[in-house]
């Protein structure tokens, strides 16, 4: 009896586990395709694509591999399009609208170097399946932790006007960063079974990599201590998160019977 | 310097079949009609992006979502080699989308159409990617070097953009009763204009005695939009949709379809800047030019920086 | 051609080649702009090889590269026309050996 509560509770927090990763992911790479024709260059409008489909394609594999988990019959699609606000459990600082380039940059940079660290020690999960989609994703998240970074050093240190906009950037994404590192019942049985990872101790490398980059960029650290949103991770948004389901959702909602595959 | 031995010489090697290259001697307007044709192609990929680009939020599943942004991707990258094939020519990229952006360059009118619904992207991506693999698949042959190669690399990866398209749309013909209505509905609005993306019939067509005789482009509008016809009301009866024109009939004597009148007031009309969506597909690129004008500066700033800190060092 | 930077957000214009795979010589992919050289290279990654089309890419600023003119082509090119001997086709070789190669 008590193996059997053990085992269904480690079944709903890998589901868990898996769908945070999923939905960071699929509301980020939704808003960066939102650049899709609008982009600074040419150039950096087929970069933006890229890192916008990379994060989409590793949100569908994990949806994929949630809804196998779970095992009710669903698919990667049920969990995009047929969950409300309150079920997704991705981070804020992923729903914020994309702003200017300096915007998604500073918020690209900071997220990718966060799952890059994340996802070094993910890729050893004890689930053979996991992993190795984790090893996989790993290798494009390196290069949009490249191009954002590279990003940051030039805005930072282009202009007075991109110095200034990129600064204004990170002083309004500070305050979305805490819950990067927020942990909760679902991690700690997911350490504690091997599947999942302890975000404090990549903490102090993340902050690290954060602060010589922004130094580097000529950019000013914002202070670590302010205050910190949290509650993502338990279905609580900003109002943004509303509107973009609403557009994302409505058609597959309104036939939810037809094939749209 | 365009004596008459140097003309005829030219004809000669595209007589013969041989192609151009940026250095070599080219009469001054076989130079210009190849920019402004090279960019007009260049212009329409990018704004091309915009009525799909449309619908990528919207998609209405993952994997349509995923291939129609890696749709409008590819129309960027297009876009990207059509410039830096024009700008063997002697120009500047700046200098080009100036002209569209500001000045009086023109792109095709086939994206001046809005897209509704999301049948729109599928009537897109089997008419107009369809019309456009036609016109490409001659334009891989031209006569300039850089323009040919451009367009053998754009041929090879559009293959599956109408594919996408025909699959998606075949499904909506033969799935629920909307979604049937909503194919059809969106063939009905895309037919014409898809026709009309080869341009005008060549009586009326005075660029193109010109650009066939130098070999740019190996058949005349006429041919093209034939060859597109027949090919389509095989395509259409095989998913299930109409092709939204009565007159549509085989010729036994010439073994082509003959079509019906194309409306050219409305074509005409689209070119000069009243279709549906003109004045905003103009708005939404001016925008992103302007609001990325920060960002190239930065770029460029930070570069000669990097560069004399490097020199100092030195 | 000029160098055409005057303008304070035009980038200049990169050169691409990509190696198909390794073994295979790098090959002309197409140009760019970039407004330096690690973005020159990102940028080509994302524009030439988003297919799996390199494994290893070259970008050069597009003024560094020295190119023969067509007035050239004659004393550069048609004296190895005459010169059938570097060509191996020039060689006879005994039969029974040829088969074997």
């Amino acid at each position: 009896m008590t193996t059997e509560t053990k085992e269904i509770s480690k079944k709903e927090a890998f589901l868990t586990y898996l769908l945070r990763l999923a939905d960071d992911r699929l509301i980020l790479g939704q808003r960066m395709s939102e650049w899709c024709g609008h982009g600074p260059q040419l150039e950096e409008d087929l970069a933006m694509a890229n890192m916008a489909l990379d994060l989409i394609g590793h949100a569908t594999a994990l949806y994929e591999y949630a809804a196998e988990i779970e095992d009710k019959g669903h698919d990667e699609d049920y969990f995009a399009y047929f969950r409300d606000d309150r079920d997704f459990v991705n981070l804020q600082l992923c729903e914020l609208p994309k702003g200017d380039f300096g915007f998604t940059i500073a918020r690209q940079f900071l997220f990718s170097a966060f799952s890059y660290f994340q996802y070094e020690r993910l890729k050893d999960a004890k689930d053979e399946q996991f992993s190795g989609m984790i090893s996989k994703h790993l290798k494009e998240i390196k290069y949009h932790l490249r191009h954002s970074r590279e990003w940051v050093l030039r805005l930072g240190d282009g202009t007075e006007e991109s110095n200034k906009r990129t600064q204004e950037s990170f002083d309004e994404l500070w305050m979305y960063l805490g819950e990067l590192f927020h942990m909760d019942e679902v991690d700690e049985l997911m350490i504690k079974e091997g599947l999942g990872v302890d975000s404090t101790k990549f903490k102090e490398d993340w902050k690290k990599l954060v602060e010589d980059t922004l130094i580097e960029a000529t950019l000013t650290v914002p202070d670590w201590d302010q205050f910190m949103m949290s509650g993502s991770r338990k279905g609580i948004h900003t109002e943004h998160l509303g509107h973009m389901l609403a557009q994302m959702q409505f058609l597959r909602r309104s036939h939810p019977d037809a094939e749209w595959k | 310097m365009e004596n008459q031995e140097k003309l005829d010489e030219f004809q000669a090697r595209i007589d013969a079949g041989e192609k151009i290259e940026p250095k070599d001697w080219m009469p001054e307007r076989y130079r210009q009609q190849l920019i402004r044709m090279m960019s007009q192609h260049a212009h329409s990929e990018i704004v091309g992006m915009l009525p799909e680009g449309n619908w990528i939020e919207r998609a209405p599943s993952l994997k349509r979502k995923l291939v129609l942004l890696a749709k409008v991707q590819d129309e960027a990258g297009h876009g990207l080699y059509l410039y830096s094939a024009t700008e063997t020519l002697g120009i500047d990229r700046s200098e080009l989308v100036d002209q569209y952006l500001y000045g009086s360059a023109k792109y095709s009118s086939i994206f001046n159409y809005p897209t509704m619904t999301y049948a729109d992207i599928c009537a897109i991506g089997w008419l107009v990617d369809g019309a456009a693999i036609v016109n490409q698949t001659m334009l891989a042959r031209s006569s300039y070097g850089p323009y040919s190669r451009a367009n053998v690399r754009i041929c090879k990866e559009e293959s599956f953009h109408k594919k996408q398209g025909y699959e998606m749309l075949g499904k909506m013909a033969s799935g629920t009763p909307e979604q049937q209505k909503m194919a059809q509905d969106s063939v009905n609005r895309w037919w014409w204009p898809s026709l009309m993306m080869f341009g005008p019939h060549d009586s009326d067509s005075p660029n193109s005695a010109e650009l066939i005789k130098w070999q740019v482009k190996l058949k005349t509008n006429d041919e093209l939009r034939q060859h597109f016809v027949d090919r389509m009301v095989m395509e259409a009866e095989a998913i299930g949709v109409t092709i939204p024109d009565p007159d549509l009939e085989y010729n036994e004597e010439t073994g082509h379809w003959n079509f019906g009148d194309i409306p050219w007031d409305e074509f005409w009309n689209v070119v000069k800047g009243n279709g549906v969506m003109n004045r905003e597909r103009m708005k939404a690129r001016r925008a992103a030019h302007e609001n990325g004008e920060w960002v190239r500066e930065a770029a460029n700033a930070y570069a000669h920086k990097k560069k004399l800190q490097q020199e100092k060092a030195s | 051609m000029s160098d055409n930077n005057s303008n304070k957000d035009n980038w200049p214009l990169w050169e691409v080649f990509t190696q198909p795979k390794s073994g295979k010589p790098h090959e002309h992919a197409g140009s760019l702009h970039a407004a330096d050289k690690e973005m020159a290279l990102q940028n080509a990654r994302d524009t030439y090889a988003r297919r799996n089309e390199g494994v290893s890419i070259w970008v050069v600023e597009s003024k560094h590269i020295t190119a023969s003119t067509p007035e050239d082509m004659g004393p550069f090119f048609d004296p190895a026309n005459d010169k059938p001997y570097r060509h191996p086709q020039f060689y006879s070789v005994p039969r029974a050996v040829k088969k074997r190669s």
